[in-house]
């Protein structure tokens, strides 16, 4: 049996699926429940089974089309960034508000994927959030949170 | 019929609705353009602006998206040999050559008029078995349900992604798994939460697709450096040509497109199967049936060959609205994304739909019809114009797919837990797409999860907890005996190629 990532990723599936069936079989039912034909742990008991059986038969039979990354050609730096980027928005968005971080989270954005037209940068984050909030909150009626814009007084 | 086709068109014609319709077909234009941003994408993108709408909107905005992204998949592959969407690969068989030869006009005019006719024809095919079909699947009971989504799911498994029939299976795996996440809809009582008051309710529906459709793809393309944007900057530079289609080449066309509109419409209906499964049977039937000059003709540039997948795609598309809105079970992906929306607005898809929710049913078979007109008289003209947007370039189209998954995710819950996990899932999920794990087969399964669990429960409890219920029908039994026979090709074929 060759081992590639394709088998790697199987056998955490594998692992997953053992770990998700111990928490299925966990699961605390009533105790007029618990000799039922179908309780709350029934299809989650199935569905462990099942991901062992198919994760294992992907483990045990052949990988006739085995799939070969390049990782040189891979952009692990910025990707990673941009992750980070959406991190801290989801960070800050609560204390800061939509308009402020939402505009932020685009401006830097652009900024690491490496654009540097500041003005077209600038018009496609603030206004541009600011435009769309109009739209969401001010047409379309969605309720949009946030504490800045309300705190001076542009949001009701 | 009479009074529901009145009701649809009332709905459908509406202002708002025809212009939710034209902003469809542009958007989904737009995104289908761009290879590797299918339908899934477009209509993921779309959900957050259909909160501010009645479902039968929602839904006709959602339905141009598609047709859009489809039609617009059919230009890059005319134009560029760069299919936008997978439906669209049989179109470049002989759309590019015909576009090589400076008729890049005529083939677009050809794909368009083949669309239209394709997506007409099925919306009427649509139009009458729809109706048929709800009252058939009346007498569907729990078990036959419960048997009809394991099919799907492993329909799907086995025509999503070739060779990857196990892969796909432990996408639909996972994507019950995560769908188990919860209050249970019976007892109340809370499943794999770890004790974490975000997870009580389950994973929402918008999160996941949006995590591994919208920004997994966002992801996907800075890791791989793709530039989906490139192959748009081209379009602009192309020269066009003429957009008239002589008799010679219409005679053709009246051929090939009722023919193709079927099988399309067929394979549509089929679950898990789809456009792309449609485009290519039609592009082998019909070179089967042509004269043997025109046999010639096909890869060169055939009207045939590139007439043949145009009307069979769309019509796959209008065909797979069919399991959808008469059983409630979606036949692909992109349905699947449009049911979690319809649940999200609190419609419950399935046979009586068209009894107590009439003007949905119908509006969008309806608006099926003002799409494909839309899409012939708007687009076909606007195409150059269309590509020039779309040479924004990859540093703000990226970020701005970005926004709009993470704006889908906080206008729904103002919670920072659903970014991180959003987050998480697309981490993932934008690893295991390296890897060729379809995602399709998760969000569809993702979708079934909760109705799956409800019909085995009241299976086996109508049955005592015995298994019979699957051989006590014989329709139980004709299904499950098929998706057997799926399973054990698919694991066999894995198999002999060891051998």
């Amino acid at each position: 049996m060759n081992i590639n990532t394709t088998k790697i990723i199987s056998l955490l599936f594998f692992i997953f699926s053992a770990f998700y069936l111990y928490t299925a079989y966990q699961i605390q039912v009533f105790a007029f429940d618990e000799n039922a034909p179908f309780n709350a742990r029934t299809f989650p008991i199935y569905l462990g089974y099942a991901g062992l059986f198919f994760s294992g038969l992907k483990l045990i039979l052949p990988d006739p089309n085995t799939i070969k990354v390049d990782h040189k050609n891979l952009e692990y730096k910025k990707t990673g960034i941009l992750i980070l980027i959406a991190i801290i928005y989801g960070a800050t968005i609560l204390k800061i508000g939509y308009f402020l971080t939402t505009s932020f989270f685009l401006f830097a954005s652009y900024y690491f994927l490496g654009e540097r037209r500041w003005i077209l940068m600038f018009l496609l984050s603030f206004p541009f959030v600011a435009a769309f909030m109009y739209l969401l909150h001010g047409i379309l009626d969605i309720y949009l949170r946030d504490p800045f814009l309300q705190s001076i007084g542009v949001m009701g | 019929m009479i009074e529901g086709i009145l009701i649809g068109l009332t709905t459908a014609l509406t202002f708002q609705n025809i212009l939710m319709v034209m902003v469809g077909c542009f958007f989904g234009t737009i995104i289908g353009m761009l290879p590797g941003l299918g339908p899934m994408t477009a209509i993921a993108l779309m959900i957050p602006i259909t909160y501010g709408f009645d479902p039968a909107t929602g839904l006709i905005l959602m339905a141009g998206v598609y047709y859009g992204a489809v039609f617009g998949g059919s230009t890059s592959s005319i134009l560029l040999n760069a299919p936008g969407v997978p439906g669209t690969v049989a179109t470049s068989f002989d759309g590019y050559p015909m576009a090589q030869q400076g008729k890049a006009g005529k083939a677009l005019a050809i794909a368009a008029w083949s669309s239209f006719a394709g997506g007409t024809l099925s919306a009427i095919y649509l139009l009458f078995m729809a109706p048929s079909l709800s009252k058939v699947s009346l007498s569907f009971r729990s078990p036959d349900y419960f048997a009809l989504m394991i099919l799907g799911l492993t329909a799907i498994a086995a025509f999503s992604s070739k060779g990857q029939f196990l892969k796909a299976m432990m996408m639909v795996v996972l994507g019950l798994m995560l769908a188990s996440v919860g209050q249970d809809s019976l007892s109340d009582i809370t499943r794999f939460t770890f004790d974490n008051m975000n997870l009580t309710d389950g994973i929402s529906f918008v999160l996941v697709v949006m995590a591994t459709f919208a920004m997994s793809e966002a992801l996907t393309i800075i890791l791989k450096r793709n530039d989906p944007t490139s192959a748009a900057k081209q379009v602009s530079l192309t020269e066009l040509g003429s957009i008239k289609i002589n008799k010679e080449e219409r005679t053709k066309m009246y051929k090939t497109i009722p023919r193709s509109s079927v099988i399309g419409f067929l394979i549509g209906v089929l679950p898990g199967a789809g456009a792309t499964i449609a485009s290519f049977l039609a592009y082998g039937m019909e070179r089967n049936v042509v004269s043997d000059e025109e046999k010639e003709k096909f890869g060169k540039g055939s009207v045939n060959g590139l007439s043949a997948p145009e009307t069979a795609n769309n019509a796959a598309c209008s065909g797979s609205f069919v399991p959808m809105l008469t059983l409630g079970i979606p036949g692909s992906g992109t349905t699947a994304v449009m049911l979690g929306a319809l649940l999200g607005f609190g419609v419950q898809p399935g046979p009586r739909l068209y009894m107590t929710n009439p003007e949905i049913f119908w509006s969008i078979i309806m608006s099926m019809y003002i799409g494909m007109v839309i899409l012939l008289i708007l687009n076909l003209p606007l195409i150059p114009y269309i590509a020039r947007i779309l040479a924004v370039p990859k540093n703000y189209l990226i970020p701005l797919i970005l926004f709009f998954s993470v704006t889908g995710i906080y206008v729904m819950s103002f919670n920072n837990f659903d970014i991180y996990l959003m987050i998480g899932i697309a981490v993932l999920a934008t690893f295991l797409r390296l890897y060729d794990f379809p995602m399709p087969p998760l969000i569809l399964a993702f979708v079934l999860g909760g109705l799956m669990e409800e019909n085995l429960r009241r299976s086996l409890l109508l049955s005592n907890g015995s298994w019979e219920f699957l051989w006590d029908r014989t329709l139980t039994t004709c299904i499950l005996a098929t998706t057997i026979l799926i399973v054990v090709w698919h694991i066999y074929k894995t198999f002999k190629k060891k051998i």
